[in-house]
């Protein structure tokens, strides 16, 4: 049995604006395990970059505030802690990657500095160690001729090696859980081929949990263990990679897998996308925040939000339509059709 | 002769430095490329960033004077078109944008937009005009209340129909589609694609589909060029280009694409290319993609860059520039039949 890190329940973080109240995040639930990686899959304002900054406590108070749930990291509530205790568990226990890393790293300071720096705080190792640290950490994300690279300024980075440092920073102080925003969605798929090789290296020394965020179902499929598809700040299915893909059953996992090209498909099928815009966050319903674009809701779907329904191992959906009926659903689907062939 | 011709097209940037700003350099974005756009068809043109094809859209279109080369439309030579007939030639060749929250002007209403090119060049009376614009939004899958509106009142997904809807305005044949759907959340990509592909089958129009997302561009090509540091370094049909490329590039290119089937990817072989992509103001010698080969022999690939050339008389329409291009295990069956 791995090792359990991170055990989150019922996660909610609101953030209180003039307009009104926004539900970023609302009553998520997920575990984290020694060497395994989560991916958390969603499009643009689905919650998923607010669930993870709310585990880091980074959620701009105000407007942002978890307002439920527990977030217990290996035995300890992380919203118990206090804010030096806080300090503490940021870069050493839990450390992120950001999705840009552009704008991630400060401009006027050598990349050496900007990795010593929570060596040092975390470590308290002298500056000297840590700079010698620094160029074995960028050596070892695979950054050529580190001893010469560690004393350049980020601009003298291109894309990809700036993501490499980011990841040196991150790992540097070994960290039990390692977040990575979106880390590839600012980069070319060659370059990102690399640093998903990377964070997998880093993964396999180190024995991380990994929690990636992206939108990537592709880059999911390639290195997650488990799944939690989020819409409007819910989770809607959750669960072991191969029952998320191949046993769908949540018509918002359907209509994901369903929009995407493929590239190793020979026949052209044409797309089936998700009809109708991105919900409003603002005015999102009671029950299902998918309702509305699902295409199969019934009447009851906007005031309520349905239990989890276990449907496989670890695998669970968030859905009001009666499970055989689902399946029936489901098969008609090209995608799924497909798949039954 | 085909519909869209260009050959020999080149853009280079100069690097001008010093107080008296005197030409240093260049950077060769795109460095002497050929291909042609048959009609009715969508020529993709794939690449990472920096590799020239958002240039390539710009420069056939006029809207930057090239550094050389030629491209012809339908029998006219637009590079060296007079102003008059420049403004006839742009009624045919539109475009479509990357970043549908840039190209829209955040001031005028969605009527004023779409309007704008009928406007500019005197179709119809006004009232035909505003007639025009509600058949139009509805070509594109918005209605007639939208036209009074400002773009920050879309999202994302209808902006790019908007964007659309201005391309089709004056009944083009040509569509330049510069990366219309890479700012796209997923659900809205795919719906975009589809109205996108409509609109191919219902107005005969003839794409070039520029994009960095391969599977996207498998999808909606029938040919596809990869082009890589300003050239072109493979063109073929779309499934035999997918599945047996000949250049190490386009390779690697197709093997770094996630694929979202999980049992897929846990099976498949990726080629990881090392480095970056070198700076097109200084581009390696020889062949430009050497120095990330790795069937690189010093010689030729250094001293030489291989021109882009037929693969033997099965890939009569598979082009390929790389010196070893014909060394590679042929499918001929496979190749012929999808050309």
């Amino acid at each position: 049995m791995a090792e359990r890190l991170l055990e989150v329940t019922n996660l909610s973080t609101q953030f209180f604006t003039y307009a009104g109240v926004v539900k970023a995040v609302n009553g998520v639930s997920y575990t984290l395990d020694r060497d395994e990686t989560l991916g958390i899959v969603g499009e643009s304002g689905s919650g998923k970059t607010v669930a993870a900054l709310s585990l880091m406590r980074l959620v701009p108070d105000p407007p942002g505030k978890v307002v439920d749930g527990t977030m217990v990291l290996k035995g300890r509530d992380l919203r118990a802690l206090n804010d030096e205790e806080m300090r503490a568990v940021r870069g050493n226990d839990i450390a992120m990657i950001f999705q840009d890393p552009m704008t991630s790293l400060n401009p006027v300071f050598k990349i050496g500095d900007q990795i010593a720096e929570a060596i040092r705080l975390h470590q308290g190792k002298s500056k000297r160690e840590a700079w010698k640290m620094a160029a074995e950490l960028l050596a070892r994300v695979g950054i050529p001729d580190a001893q010469s690279r560690v004393k350049q300024f980020p601009h003298e980075f291109s894309g990809g090696m700036r993501q490499r440092a980011m990841i040196a920073m991150a790992i540097s102080c070994n960290p039990d859980i390692l977040i990575a925003d979106e880390p590839t969605t600012a980069l070319d798929v060659t370059i990102q081929a690399q640093i998903i090789d990377v964070v997998r290296e880093m993964q396999a020394q180190f024995h991380s949990g990994v929690i990636l965020i992206t939108h990537d179902l592709g880059v999911v499929a390639e290195i997650a263990d488990k799944v939690m598809v989020m819409y409007g700040g819910r989770t809607v299915e959750y669960g072991p990679v191969d029952g998320v893909y191949y046993n769908a059953q949540h018509p918002y996992t359907w209509g994901l897998l369903g929009s995407l090209p493929r590239l190793d498909l020979a026949e052209k099928t044409r797309l089936t996308p998700i009809k109708g815009q991105p919900p409003n966050l603002l005015l999102l319903p009671a029950g299902c925040p998918f309702s509305g674009r699902c295409g199969y809701e019934r009447p009851e779907c906007r005031d309520n939000w349905p239990e989890l329904e276990i449907v496989g191992t670890e695998h669970g959906v968030h859905c009001q339509i009666p499970q055989a009926e689902r399946l029936e659903l489901r098969a008609q689907l090209p995608r799924f059709k497909a798949q039954v062939a | 002769m085909s519909f869209l011709e260009v050959q020999n097209l080149k853009m280079y940037f100069p690097i001008r430095s010093g107080i008296l700003k005197r030409t240093t350099g260049h950077v060769y974005a795109v460095d002497d490329i050929s291909f042609s756009v048959e009609h009715g068809e969508t020529m993709g043109l794939v690449g990472e960033s920096g590799c020239g094809k958002s240039t390539t859209a710009r420069v056939i279109l006029r809207l930057q004077q090239a550094s050389g080369g030629t491209v012809t439309y339908d029998g006219e030579d637009v590079m060296s078109a007079s102003r008059a007939q420049m403004q006839r030639l742009r009624r045919d060749m539109q475009i479509i944008f990357q970043d549908p929250y840039a190209s829209l002007n955040p001031r005028m209403r969605v009527r004023s937009i779409i309007g704008e090119p009928l406007k500019i060049h005197h179709i119809g009376t006004p009232a035909e005009r505003r007639e025009r614009v509600v058949q139009l939004l509805e070509t594109v899958g918005l209605t007639a209340e939208h036209a009074d509106r400002y773009p920050h009142e879309f999202s994302g997904g209808q902006r790019q129909r908007i964007g659309v809807a201005r391309a089709l305005a004056l009944n083009p044949r040509l569509i330049i589609c510069d990366e219309p759907v890479s700012a796209l959340d997923v659900s809205i990509r795919a719906q975009v694609i589809n109205l996108l592909d409509d609109l191919q089958d219902e107005l005969k129009l003839t794409y070039l589909f520029i994009a960095h997302d391969l599977s996207v561009v498998k999808h909606i090509s029938d040919r596809v060029g990869v082009m890589y540091l300003g050239k072109v370094v493979e063109i073929a049909g779309s499934d035999v280009l997918y599945d047996f490329p000949q250049h190490p590039y386009t390779e690697a290119l197709l093997s770094a694409v996630p694929i979202p089937d999980p049992q897929t990817e846990r099976t498949r072989r990726r080629i990881i290319l090392e480095g970056d992509v070198p700076s097109p103001a200084n581009p390696p010698s020889g062949c430009v993609f050497h120095p990330r080969c790795s069937r690189m022999q010093p010689d030729p690939c250094q001293r030489e860059m291989p021109a882009l050339e037929g693969t033997g008389d099965a890939g009569a329409n598979h082009l390929v520039a790389c010196h070893f291009a014909t060394r590679y295990p042929q499918a001929p069956a496979a190749a012929a039949a999808g050309t």
